[in-house]
């Protein structure tokens, strides 16, 4: 069938031949015929079908489970035969005891995250930018990084270490408050600040790499001619080195923007112990707990689709407003 | 241009020098508590309250020599390994093969597929809808759950792809005129020009596997002997619930005294080989975090 249509189209069929490619000028594209294309890029295809059969086996029918958060899910019965029961989950959540506490929990560590730590490595990395010394920079480079590369467990592991009655940070803490020293990840008001400082000292050092690189970038002509004109180092800094990271600094925003309220569960679930869930509880944990802890999957898939929600809305939300400000965006 | 510095200039300068030397003490401090924290000796250790920049006292490896016979963590440090190594082989070998189609502009409907696949980073089923997956797949308490979900990025196909974007499409043709199969040019021709983002992925996969403790808590509920290392640090700082350091355990082996120069002694066999490694790979690391950033 394949000849036949060739042929009617009055093209030549060559062996293994280029014929196929839609963008070169010289060669005429054929008209669209999927199984032919296939048995002539069969290599092509097995490959994509690899790759696309494994989203959807991981990433779409994952998708498809979300029918659980409407349903009195039954392992028995499975996902279609499970009985429907509409919005009930997510009615029993938000008039339930925890959905406040959640909500507001999750809300101010994102929000706390974000605002001390997506700040941190561009200020880190504009401190640097003005040291002329390539050995001195290298060094605090090297060592800034560092931390990155300290699993989640093992800070957990030093946070409890240094934080319980009588670890260095809580008897320092002790001195300076005229406290006893005791354990201060079971104080509401120190669970945040620990959690979100600790998270600076992780990833200080690695938020600054591409920030570093955009502004290695700039042409330094233009930092010259801002001198000829008169600008001193803080006019050079606004007109000239914020300017010349903004594109950066805007995607980081957007991928920061997606996970605003994704708290990271993992470092979470490590922290929390019964005596700060009233701070650290968060949708994140709840559903992990609610989920495998007690088996109730419709209502954790319930709380889970309403956090992938939101964190989708807002990526797009701030993309489509970014791309009308800025003029750059990320799709 | 050589010029003078006002006074205003100097003093920023020696602010900015001292901020930066403290973000860098205050990286670098607490790992070298712990390293001599772990060699101090215990009953110093346990009453001090300090930063400890030497070890206290006189040098004590008690600590190490108890860990070094504590089995469970050789194990899972064998298990991390393993894991490692047969998620960086398939990450590599899928990723080049998804990086390779996804940037033949040949391939008709193109966009639709890279649609498919960034869909996924946007929005995504969630922990429970997964993990009933995993479970349907009999996954659960595998090692295979340790390895497959997530062998994939989105954010690596993207990184792969670009970069094999940027080889001249003539290169291909060239081999194509020869009789290359797909195969052999995205293996001889396309492959070797992209080996700096290859290099990228596989470190970023190490690390991340290296790390990962969730996927072992998620999917390896009841098979301790998969534990990958993370999994066992967690129940030996965090939950104290190992067989090592726990409360009972401790009592008989007489090793209480010697808690927190075993917990950190963990913490110093589990984390200082990545440390040690890392100044060797910070080229690669550095042009990966970037390569990722600029080019989406």
């Amino acid at each position: 069938m394949n000849e036949k249509f060739i042929k009617k189209r009055g093209i030549v069929k060559r062996k293994r031949c280029t014929v196929g490619y839609r963008n070169e000028g010289g060669i005429k594209a054929i008209p669209h015929n999927l199984a032919l294309d296939i048995r002539r890029n069969r290599m092509l295809y097995v490959f994509l079908s690899i790759i696309l059969g494994y989203f959807l086996v991981f990433h779409y029918i994952p998708m498809v489970g979300l029918l659980m958060a409407f349903e009195k899910y039954s392992p028995v019965k499975g996902i279609f035969g499970s009985q429907w029961v509409g919005l009930r989950h997510f009615k029993n959540f938000f008039t339930g005891p925890f959905a406040v506490k959640l909500i507001r929990n999750t809300v101010i560590i994102g929000l706390l995250d974000f605002a001390v730590n997506f700040p941190a490595p561009i200020i880190f990395a504009l401190l640097l930018n003005e040291i002329k010394n390539r050995a001195f920079k290298k060094i605090v480079q090297t060592v800034s990084y560092m931390p990155y590369f300290i699993s989640s467990v093992v800070v957990a592991g030093m946070i409890i270490s240094f934080t319980k009655a009588g670890g260095i940070i809580s008897v320092a803490f002790s001195f300076m408050t005229d406290h006893v020293s005791e354990n201060l990840l079971n104080l509401a008001e120190w669970f945040r600040p620990i959690f979100v400082l600790s998270g600076t000292w992780q990833w200080i050092g690695y938020g600054s790499i591409v920030y570093l690189a955009a502004l290695s970038g700039i042409d330094q002509g233009l930092y010259e001619a801002a001198r000829i004109d008169g600008a001193g180092h803080w006019r050079q800094m606004w007109h000239v080195t914020l300017p010349g990271i903004m594109p950066m600094i805007t995607m980081m925003l957007i991928m920061r923007m997606g996970i605003l309220f994704n708290v990271a569960a993992d470092k979470l679930l490590l922290l929390y112990n019964p005596a700060n869930y009233e701070v650290s509880d968060v949708i994140n944990t709840y559903i992990y707990r609610v989920g495998l802890g007690s088996m109730d999957y419709g209502m954790s898939t319930a709380v889970g689709l309403i956090n992938s929600l939101i964190g989708t809305v807002l990526l797009l939300t701030s993309n489509r407003i970014l791309k009308k400000t800025t003029g750059s965006s990320m799709f | 241009m050589k010029y003078k510095m006002k006074p205003g200039r100097i003093l920023f300068l020696a602010i900015d020098v001292l901020v930066l030397c403290l973000i860098t003490f205050v990286c670098f401090i607490p790992i070298w508590h712990i390293v001599m924290a772990s060699l101090s000796d215990p009953t110093s250790l346990n009453s001090y309250t300090r930063l400890v920049f030497w070890p206290l006292k006189r040098m004590d490896v008690q600590a190490y020599k108890v860990i070094l016979q504590y089995k469970t963590l050789w194990i899972s440090y064998r298990n991390t390994i393993g894991y490692i190594i047969a998620t960086c082989l398939l990450t590599s070998i899928l990723t080049t093969m998804a990086g390779y189609v996804l940037s033949r502009q040949r391939l008709y409907y193109r966009n639709v597929y890279m649609m498919i696949i960034t869909f996924t980073m946007i929005f995504n089923g969630g922990m429970i809808p997964t993990y009933m997956v995993i479970r349907r797949l009999r996954m659960i308490d595998t090692p295979f759950a340790m390895i497959v979900p997530g062998v994939l990025s989105v954010f690596y196909i993207l990184v792969m792809k670009t970069s094999m974007e940027n080889v001249p499409l003539e290169l291909e043709e060239a081999a194509r005129m020869d009789g290359a199969s797909d195969f052999t040019i995205m293996l001889h021709v396309i492959f070797p020009l992209c080996k700096a983002s290859f290099a990228v992925i596989i470190l970023f996969t190490a690390v991340a596997k290296w790390n990962d403790y969730f996927t072992a808590l998620l999917y390896l509920p009841n098979k301790s002997e998969y534990y990958p290392l993370q999994m066992v640090l967690r129940n030996i700082l965090v939950t104290s619930t190992s067989d090592l350091t726990s409360d009972t355990v401790s009592m008989q082996n007489n090793i209480s005294l010697y808690k927190k120069n075993i917990e950190y002694a963990c913490i110093v066999v589990s984390t200082l080989p990545i440390l040690c490694i890392y100044p060797f790979v910070q080229k690669y690391f550095v042009t990966g975090v970037t390569l990722g950033a600029v080019k989406n």
